[in-house]
């Protein structure tokens, strides 16, 4: 067991888990976006530091990537933290303002304004799907391509993934956009579920191997009738 | 190539590479880095060689041809030794004459370099004050050797640090060597070398371990490590042999950027001969110590300087940095424990053991020991390397070494560390050159980058160019780093196009520390030292692009804008220049600037030689 400290409680918690985990655990609680259990912890949308560390050593990490050291201070609602949070959810704010989750994390911190040049994007790149994808559908359809403002998810080559099942798995574990939908363009889909109703699923025996995460879905319904 | 099976053959080799030496010979000396050759230098060996052959005197004049010597300013140049005659720029025309003039032992003074100043001619490159202020500890050797031959090395005292530590034979000793000696690392973040490798030691060996020379250089700007691996390829691998012996690893990797084609070229030549002689492969003289290097591109990203990512890159992975802890040292490359040296750390490690850690703690200042190199560039008259010990002012480096501002106007400000460093006004040039001081005053030492501004450099527009490097460059995978970059980018970009408010500054600044503070990487966390930094010095400069729509420095297009005033003879050499047409007047007459057409390239300023043209 690992002894640390987290908002001046004392805790032990098992060696090897998480700040985040721990904070959890105990009840402290931690906004985040790019974090889900039993997805590998990555650290991209930072909406989940906490402050480690005293005096002019303290730091803001995130807490879901950063280990229980023993000994640790840990604060998960300081000054600091609050504010980064706060610029955060604006940056967020600026860029996807559609989304729901994202709109009441705002309101949660009480971040009712953005001050930057307003964006509409879909996705904030937190990777939750290409984990996904790659840790519990085995598949690895999907991956991260180019960096800084050029980087974006897809497929290889932007066409439709030959290991791709179709599964929906990517939509079901998005956090900022909800169900990305590309029906517009069904051949460039990441999963095209519903422009694709009719081959994979509806008409095949291996519907089985799929794990479909679409439930309900259209075509499963359909199918049924 | 004979393989050397023990100490004792070492150094029957060693002799018979000394008295192979041409000391007694004239040698023409020709600095051919990837600097040199793009000033020339490839021309320059051609007509030398040409001229030698002709005149049969292949056996008479010797002809070396080396990495960059520092002085990039001044090449092609080329250096006659013994007396080390300087001939600055040399135009291939001129080699026959000074061919001859070797073979007469005489000079041509017409073609020496002349103190602007006194007029005094500096014969010897020592005379030259670029020269005789540094501590050349590193880059002296660039000169003596030819570096693609590892005799050439041998003869000037290689691989005898390396043999001194075999007979040693304690690894304990070797470490306790690079500690006493307060080597911090050369890449930037000043870690004690002597630390890191107590620790790799220390770590337990069950899988394997790994050594690596970082050498991915990406700073705008700065290419001392290219200079280092070009010019002597073989000082790295001395080093990175000693440092194995040292930690007890048996595989080294070299990560260089593949836009170096020539130090990967020197680099490997050198591999192959260092194998070939049995300094790199199983049981080396005959020590039972087994150890290799190999080779790994990198694809050109710039966040693959920095640990995490070089690690993830080496196995072949996408470079993004990841969190630490668990350290490089505790799991690095396939999870191994890993150390990372730079280029600079790596060439240091001969001279420590071969000179003594005392001798090296000398140089310097306290915590900060020996020397750096630091790649001079920007409005200064003497560009190039420079080598000088810690604690050097950065006053003494602009305007002795530097020779102070290549145009006509002031020194403003130096920026070193590259995108993640800060800018230095001028009334802070004071400060020592050291780690600490550097990071006090808001910006790092960094890799060894030192850009010089003028007056007629912009701040606003020096922090948009960083920040429109770093939003291309950062990896994007932390979501304040990617999107703080661009919205920094956007919100300088607005300032230096005057659609900035006060507002935008505030933003701008509470951004910029949030972006410091919650960022996973070196990267991001000193992404926002540029506008830091110009923002603690220069605010005076944004308040006037925001507050009156100018920009002081005539940088920023949106701004400014040309006329033409009394001064102007009517020359009509603006005229020509002007890409638009925007120009009229007749001879001796002053002309005009049509500001409908003018599109603020800036050609007429640049032509004009009466100061005629305002912005």
């Amino acid at each position: 067991m690992v002894n640390l400290s987290i908002n001046g409680l004392n805790v032990s918690v098992e060696e090897g888990s998480s700040l985040l985990e721990a904070a959890k655990y105990f009840g402290f609680p931690i906004p985040t976006l790019c974090h889900m259990d039993g997805l590998s912890p990555y650290g991209a949308c930072r909406l989940c530091v906490v402050e480690i560390g005293e005096g002019p050593k303290a730091k803001l990490v995130s807490s879901c990537t950063y280990p229980a050291e023993e000994g640790l201070k840990v604060r998960t609602a300081s000054a600091r933290v609050l504010k980064a949070r706060k610029m955060i959810l604006e940056l967020l704010l600026a860029s996807c303002p559609q989304s729901k989750t994202i709109q009441d994390l705002a309101s949660a911190y009480g971040v009712h304004r953005q001050r930057f040049r307003q964006e509409h994007e879909d996705c904030i790149l937190c990777g939750l799907c290409v984990r996904m994808c790659e840790e519990q559908m085995m598949a690895k359809a999907i991956g991260f391509r180019g960096r800084g403002e050029n980087r974006s998810i897809g497929t290889p080559f932007d066409i439709k993934s030959d290991v791709c099942r179709l599964c929906g798995g990517c939509m079901y574990v998005c956090p900022a956009c909800r169900l990305r939908c590309t029906y517009n363009e069904p051949e460039k889909a990441i999963c095209g579920a519903c422009a694709n109703l009719s081959p994979p699923c509806i008409e095949k025996e291996q519907f089985e191997d799929m794990m479909c995460f679409m439930d309900p879905c259209v075509a499963c319904e359909i199918k049924k009738d | 190539m004979e393989k050397l099976n023990f100490i004792e053959q070492f150094r029957t080799f060693r002799r018979n590479c000394l008295s192979q030496g041409d000391s007694v010979v004239p040698t023409i000396v020709v600095p051919a880095g990837t600097c040199g050759r793009a000033s020339g230098a490839n021309e320059l060996i051609r007509v030398i060689e040409q001229e030698l052959a002709d005149k049969g005197l292949t056996e008479k004049i010797g002809l070396r041809v080396t990495g960059c010597h520092g002085f990039c300013e001044m090449e092609p140049y080329i250096l006659i030794e013994p007396e080390q005659t300087f001939y600055p720029k040399v135009d291939p025309a001129e080699i026959p004459n000074i061919i001859e003039a070797v073979v007469r032992g005489d000079v041509l003074e017409d073609l020496l370099l002349k103190d602007s100043e006194s007029g005094r001619i500096m014969q010897k490159q020592d005379d030259l004050p670029f020269f005789n202020k540094q501590v050349r500890t590193i880059l002296s050797r660039n000169e003596r050797i030819d570096p693609v031959s590892i005799e050439s090395y041998i003869s000037i005292g290689g691989y005898s640090a390396m043999v001194k530590v075999f007979e040693n034979g304690d690894p304990k000793w070797v470490i306790s060597e690079v500690k006493a000696s307060g080597l911090r690392g050369r890449g930037g973040a000043g870690f004690l070398t002597g630390l890191k490798w107590k620790m790799l030691a220390e770590q337990p060996n069950g899988h394997g371990k790994f050594l690596v020379c970082n050498a991915d250089e990406g700073d705008p700007g700065a290419y001392m490590d290219r200079s280092v691996l070009e010019g002597n390829p073989h000082s790295i691998i001395e080093g990175m042999i000693i440092g194995a012996y040292g930690t007890g690893v048996t595989e080294g990797i070299l990560y260089v950027r593949n836009e170096y084609p020539l130090a990967i070229k020197h680099f490997n030549i050198a591999l192959r001969q260092a194998r070939e002689i049995g300094f790199l492969g199983e049981d080396i003289l005959g020590t039972g110590f087994s150890f290799d290097i190999s080779l790994v591109k990198g694809a050109g990203a710039f966040v693959c300087g920095e640990e995490t990512a070089l690690i993830r890159s080496i196995e072949g992975k996408m470079g993004e940095p990841r969190q630490r802890p668990p350290f490089p040292i505790q799991k690095g490359i396939y999870g191994k424990p890993t150390a990372i040296n730079n280029v600079e750390t790596w060439a240091n490690i001969p001279v420590i053991i071969e000179g003594g850690a005392e001798a090296f703690a000398k140089i310097g200042t306290k915590n900060n020991h020996g020397t750096k190199i630091f790649s001079l560039v920007g409005k200064i008259k003497n560009t190039g390397l420079v080598e000088i010990p810690m604690g050097m002012t950065i006053k003494e480096i602009v305007y002795k070494i530097g020779g102070g501002p290549a145009g006509k106007s002031e020194i403003k400000a130096v920026q070193t560390g590259g995108p993640s460093g800060g800018c230095i006004p001028a009334n802070k040039f004071d400060i020592s050159i050291d780690y600490d001081s550097l990071t006090e005053v808001g910006s790092i030492m960094g890799s060894g980058g030192m850009i010089v501004m003028d007056k007629n450099t912009c701040m606003v527009d020096v922090a948009k160019y960083f920040m429109n490097f770093l939003k291309d460059e950062s990896c994007g995978k932390c979501y304040t780093c990617r999107k703080g970059t661009q919205r920094m980018y956007e919100i300088l970009d607005d300032i230096s196009k005057g659609k900035g408010t006060s507002a935008h500054l505030r933003l701008l600044d509470e951004l910029a520390h949030v972006v410091k503070d919650t960022t996973m990487c070196g990267l991001g966390q000193t992404a926002s030292n540029p506008v830091l930094s110009t923002l603690r010095y220069f605010k005076d400069e944004y308040i006037e692009h925001i507050e009156k729509k100018r920009c002081p420095a005539g940088v920023c297009k949106e701004l400014i804008s040309y006329s033409i005033n009394e001064n102007c003879v009517g020359c009509r050499a603006c005229v020509k220049a002007c890409p638009e047409g925007a120009i009229s007047g007749e001879k001796k007459q002053r002309h005009f600037i049509d500001t409908g057409k003018c599109i603020k390239c800036g050609a007429c300023r640049n032509v004009c030689k009466f100061e005629a043209v305002d912005v």
